[in-house]
């Protein structure tokens, strides 16, 4: 570079100049600024001291809380009850190694270069459940049982997203795949199935599985509630994961079709070979989406009667021991549901832009 | 391979391998297998119905209720019929789905908006709102609002009172209720004579800015038409209006217009959550403009409020509708949580009391899930005229 040369512009200004031109560029901005601002302030201290200043954090009881601020105590306290529900203490052990399997499995896939990444997410879509389903229940291989109205808090919310989603999925992709086939009757069928269970909300299907399951199936048949629940979850769930998928298909450019057709695969071989594998992988951020409402949406079952975590709090909050822990039981369900669906919602941000290569149709 | 003549491949397939035919015989299978399920589902009811001594039909809607229901927009009283229930129910998920529509597309086109101010403040503002409620299950805000919130509120004797006429406690919000007298005929009239008048002048304009150029400010007009002529009636009627002031009566209020706390939390929670989702459809529409649409309406000398109204809008709202369609369906859906907290919507009264009371479950559930059917069709029928309306007419 020549002595002659002009520098480009600097690009980061000063402190003065930046807020010049961010807050203050014009006279109602300023003012918006002046006045936002002073509302700010004003709620962040009182905001401040409730959360940590004046909270009460440690303590042996209810009568601990006396203090102006959150009594984060009520949480710690209770904290076991809303993780494991009415799990056994003793036996508490085997929902921890579901979580820590469950983190092993899909934790690394946030991270780029995690190594065997691929195959732990395939362990946690394959061996997990399997394994989940002989350590929770218990009642095989010398294990204690526990049933499952003992089951609770975030544990069975968790168990309830993961299976809703698991379950959902190959459902989904044959209605999927089922929309958009050529047979009329097929197609209409699916749309049929699609169309109507999205149309409902989550809390009539899950009123029909928990009063009218029990009609439908012979005499003698029953399921206990969790798994009525998880039925309802399931067929409402694929759906929408039809949909997403779908959405999938449809974004494979015609040529992979004919081409597959050219090599002379058969139907299923086409699909399962050429396009699902493509078709999947672009939809994995739309999958993760869904992922996400449904673990919201879980909390939807504390109206038929099991305790997921904000059933769980719901219920301690009624409790007359603990007076005016409204506000911090919810929070506290409030900021676990948050970290869980932002962190995801970010990852599921930052595949959209890996996967997107430009030059979609 | 086997090498084949050309006569063998142009002859008919075998028949199990004709698509057709395949295509045909998996149809068929498929149906079969659907009405066998089906048959078999509706055996084993009837039969669980018949051991279980519930009776089926439809005639238990024209049975008496006896219960009562905090709130209702149609008469009703516990001496009425379930029939009558189910209206009530309907009427009440319809006005908390309209109310939360309204206000979320409000909220939610300033937020969106907001997310995109100049202002570095308010846009981080906005943004946080909306990272913060959208990540939060929506039943969680319903209860906070309702049990946290609301239920902290005074109590009737100590309400928050507002010039005499507003009262805010922990049994609701209490407005005062507008009362027509005789002779409020001629304001309607007027309101309809003015909208008529307004689209006369709509007409009128446009025929004139073709004919010489010459534009009109037809907004500003038809404003004052509108507010003008509905006013002058009523005075010209003698007032025939009064105010039905809210009043402490005994241990709680009457009179007014009452806005039941389960109701006001309900609303609260459902516009503010659909609102974050709202506002991120709309930062994504109008991030869908492309700039060379802003540039070319500022070369061609249009200010600010023009291009927005003018280019950016018109053509933002064609990426906006769909995905707001569906956040209007999920609304409605979400109102149903209106269960968990007690406001009696078609769920709630419907599908909780009166199926408790009559164990009719198979016809009140198919009633209900038939409602939410019909609402989320209609409203996907009618966002789909719009959508045709605002889409681009390509020639």
């Amino acid at each position: 570079m020549t002595e002659s040369t002009i520098k480009p512009p600097k690009k980061n200004l000063g402190p003065v100049k930046w807020m010049r031109t961010h807050l203050f560029s014009s006279w109602y901005n300023s003012l918006l600024t002046l006045v936002v601002g002073y509302l700010l302030l004003t709620s962040v201290g009182p905001l401040v001291s409730w959360v940590f200043l004046d909270a009460t954090f440690e303590g042996s009881g209810p009568g601990d809380c006396l203090g102006e601020g959150a009594c984060w105590l009520f949480v710690s306290q209770r904290l076991n009850f809303f993780i494991y529900g009415f799990y056994p203490d003793e036996l508490q052990w085997r929902v921890d190694i579901m979580f820590g399997l469950l983190a092993l499995a899909f934790v690394p896939q946030f991270i780029e270069g995690f190594p065997a990444r691929k195959w732990l997410g395939i362990f946690g879509m394959s061996g997990l459940p399997i394994i989940g389903y002989v350590l929770i229940p218990g009642g095989i291989l010398g294990l204690e049982e526990v049933e499952s109205s003992k089951w609770g808090g975030l544990m069975l919310t968790l168990i309830l997203a993961y299976i809703g989603i698991l379950a959902s999925l190959p459902i989904g992709i044959l209605l999927a795949i089922g929309r958009r086939s050529d047979m009329p009757i097929i197609r209409g069928l699916c749309v049929v199935f699609i169309e109507v269970w999205r149309a409902v909300p989550l809390i009539t299907v899950l009123f029909m599985a928990s009063v009218m399951l029990p009609l439908f199936l012979p005499e003698g048949v029953s399921f206990e509630k969790l798994v009525r629940a998880l039925i309802g979850i399931t067929l409402w769930q694929s759906a929408y994961m039809a949909e997403v998928i779908r959405g999938g298909l449809q974004a494979i450019p015609r040529g992979q079709y004919e081409a597959a057709n050219a090599l002379g695969l058969g139907y299923w071989r086409k699909m399962g070979l050429v396009i699902l594998p493509q078709a999947l992988k672009l939809v994995i951020p739309g999958i993760v989406n869904t992922f996400i409402s449904l673990f919201k949406d879980t909390t939807l079952v504390l109206i038929i009667g099991l305790f997921d975590i904000l059933g769980a709090v719901q219920s301690t909050i009624a409790d007359p021991a603990w007076q005016n822990v409204a506000i911090e039981g919810y929070v506290f369900v409030a900021f676990c549901f948050w970290v869980f669906c932002f962190g995801i919602s970010r990852y599921s941000q930052n595949l959209e832009r890996k996967l997107d290569t430009g030059h979609k149709t | 391979m086997k090498k084949q003549s050309i006569d063998s491949i142009s002859a008919r397939p075998k028949p199990w391998y004709d698509p057709r035919i395949r295509a045909l015989f998996f149809q068929v299978v498929t149906l079969g297998v659907v009405f066998w399920a089906g048959w078999v589902l509706i055996d084993n009811t009837l039969s669980n119905m018949q051991s279980r001594g519930i009776s089926t039909g439809f005639g238990f809607l024209d049975e008496t209720a006896g219960f009562g229901i905090i709130m209702h927009l149609v008469p009703f009283d516990a001496t009425m019929s379930y029939g009558r229930t189910f209206w009530v129910g309907l009427t009440n998920t319809l006005l908390v789905s309209a109310m939360g529509v309204v206000a979320a597309t409000i909220i939610g086109f300033l937020v969106g908006v907001a997310r995109l101010s100049s202002n570095w403040l308010v846009a981080k503002i906005a943004l946080v709102y909306i990272e913060v409620i959208r990540n939060i299950p929506l039943l969680l805000q319903i209860f906070f609002w309702y049990f946290a919130v609301l239920a902290s509120l005074p109590a009737p004797r100590q309400s928050v009172e507002v010039g005499g006429a507003f009262f805010l406690n922990n049994r609701g919000l209490y407005l005062p209720g507008p009362v027509t007298q005789d002779g409020f005929g001629l304001v309607w009239g007027a309101l309809l004579v003015a909208i008529a008048a307004v689209f006369g002048l709509r007409s009128w304009t446009k025929k004139r800015q073709k004919a010489s150029g010459q534009l009109f400010p037809t907004v500003k007009v038809s404003i004052a038409i509108l507010v003008l002529l509905p006013l002058i009636a009523f005075f010209l009627a003698g007032q025939p209006l009064e105010w039905d002031l809210p009043a402490l009566k005994g241990f709680n209020f009457g009179g007014g217009i009452s806005l039941i706390p389960e109701l006001a939390a309900l609303w609260v929670a459902l516009s503010l959550y659909t609102a974050s989702f709202i506002a991120e459809i709309v930062r994504s529409g109008i991030l869908a403009v492309s700039k060379g649409q802003t540039e070319a309406s500022k070369a061609l000398g249009l200010p600010n409020g023009l291009t927005l109204r003018l280019i950016i809008i018109p053509q933002a709202m064609r990426v906006i509708i769909p995905p707001l369609t569906s956040q209007y369906l999920n609304l409605v859906k979400n109102s149903s949580l209106a269960t968990a907290i007690g406001y009696p919507d078609l769920v709630s009264v419907f599908m909780g009391t009166t199926l408790n009371q009559t164990g009719q479950a198979v016809e009140v559930v198919a009633i209900t899930m038939g409602v939410y059917l019909t609402i989320s069709l209609l409203i996907s029928l009618l966002m789909n005229l719009y959508n045709r309306a605002v889409e681009i007419k390509e020639r």
